[in-house]
């Protein structure tokens, strides 16, 4: 699993903290969505695909 | 389009079911992804499932912005372009609106808004002590429904709560669908003139709340002065009105299903508690009048053609209740997973106040009914008042006693 997020579509809706706080994270400054792994162990798969489904602005892709 | 026998838009509730969508809008679901309507005797599309939704309202070729031609206003009339406050950054388009978004994500990032938690409790037991104290029965509304909010927004912003009356009632004229131009302007005047007035105060005397950081971008020149006082505007109502209504139609639809009720009363999981607020999310659709957008440039879909010019509307209230997505949509159940509602909207528009919103709602949620576990109408459900004239829906109030 391959995780790429697109800082500049970030809306900063929080939603993929929510889904998967191992692997997403927020600027202090303002909101926008941080990468903490790219690589993510496979037991997180769901809550991956789960930030990415409800990103509102489309900002999370992930392969598999 | 044609708009020769298209159906008027929005439709009515059936009687004796105040929490589910018009009936008409279910016809339309069962019948297209998307159809025709009218609205104030012009046509609009009406996207009535969830996918088709989601797909167009991440759309950057539908504007969100009012003066965009072919907009469908909600209210008939187009908004006067005065050059005065607006109200934020609702009703524009990228790049300028997320510039101005971005200078307010901040405050609502979720380890900021965890950090307000305590306080937030702090505020519902005290207001859950004062119910319990006074008098029954009591308008939950007036009496906890609205107070939780509107505290917990004004500490955010820099608003004295001492205010409360004059933008709440300010706020509930302005969305007001049936109020008059003039009566909705004077009220957004009010409040725009009252915002503008703080955002002056906190030029000279900054404190440690959001309309103080937007002043320091006024001294930066990022920021007008008027932008800020509208980005206030927009703040103040969207963070009281709405949690409001969710705090009172939620409480009002568990009282209606004792069994749903009593997994929320008799649990401490936290998970289970968000999960139940993201099913009363769906379930309810406070915002029941549709998203509303214009064509940019032509767009296909569905085998249909999206002109340029046209107006979109997305009632989000059958959106969430498309039997693809939600199986048996109409029933309200608690431990489903509803995490992928629309009940905030979808793309770059999504409520930025979310974050607090399901906050608040767990905070409120999981203490009331466990503090007041004989809380009960105290009218029957034909005699409470329903907003069904309001952008936003709910109860005007909720009699209830223990």
């Amino acid at each position: 699993m391959k995780i790429i997020v697109d800082q500049d579509r970030c809306v900063a809706s929080g939603q993929c903290v929510t889904a998967a706080a191992d692997v997403f994270d927020q600027r202090d400054e303002d909101g926008i969505v941080v990468l903490l792994t790219d690589t993510p162990p496979e037991d997180l798969a769901a809550d991956v695909h789960q930030a990415a489904a409800v990103c509102p602005a489309l900002a999370i892709l992930v392969e598999d | 389009m044609t708009i020769h026998e298209a159906p008027a838009y929005p439709m009515a509730r059936a009687s004796g079911c105040p929490f589910d969508p018009p009936p008409k809008l279910r016809e339309l679901q069962d019948e297209a992804p998307l159809v025709e309507v009218q609205i104030f005797g012009r046509p609009a599309w009406l996207v009535t499932r969830y996918a088709e939704q989601r797909k167009l309202l991440a759309d950057p070729r539908l504007s969100a912005d009012v003066t965009t031609s072919g907009y469908p206003s909600p209210t008939g009339t187009p908004p006067k372009s005065d050059g005065g406050v607006g109200i934020g950054f609702i009703l524009m388009d990228d790049p300028e609106h997320a510039r101005l978004r971005r200078m307010v994500t901040a405050p609502f990032m979720i380890k900021r808004v965890e950090a307000m938690r305590p306080g937030v409790q702090k505020i519902v037991d005290g207001l859950i002590d004062d119910l319990l104290a006074g008098p029954k029965p009591v308008d939950l509304m007036e009496a906890f429904a609205l107070p939780v909010p509107s505290l917990v927004i004004c500490q955010l912003l820099g608003v004295p709560y001492a205010d409360h009356d004059f933008f709440q009632q300010n706020s509930k004229q302005l969305i007001k669908m049936t109020a008059t131009q003039e009566q909705r302007a004077t009220a957004h005047g009010n409040l725009a003139a009252y915002l503008d007035n703080l955002v002056g105060e906190k030029l000279d005397n900054p404190g440690d709340d959001l309309l103080s950081g937007l002043t320091e971008r006024i001294k930066t020149g990022e920021l007008t002065r008027q932008d800020a006082a509208g980005i206030g505007v927009l703040l103040l109502l969207a963070g009281h009105e709405t949690t409001a209504n969710m705090i009172a139609l939620g409480t009002l639809a568990l009282l209606e299903h004792p069994e749903q009720l009593a997994v929320l009363r008799e649990t401490d999981d936290p998970k289970l508690v968000a999960g139940a607020v993201e099913e009363l999310l769906r379930y309810l659709n406070i915002t029941h009048n549709g998203r509303r957008r214009a064509v940019l440039e032509d767009i296909e879909l569905d085998g249909q053609v999206l002109k340029a010019g046209d107006g979109v509307i997305f009632p989000n209230d059958i959106g969430n209740r498309d039997p693809e997505v939600f199986p048996d949509p109409d029933v309200l159940d608690l431990q489903r997973d509803a995490r992928r509602h629309v009940a905030f909207g979808f793309g770059v528009h999504q409520c930025l106040g979310q974050p607090l919103a399901r906050m608040e709602l767990q905070v409120v949620y999981s203490t009331l009914y466990r503090r007041i576990p004989t809380l009960r109408r105290a009218a029957e459900l034909d005699e409470i008042p329903f907003k069904h004239e309001g952008a936003v829906y709910g109860v005007h109030s909720l009699p209830v006693t223990w």
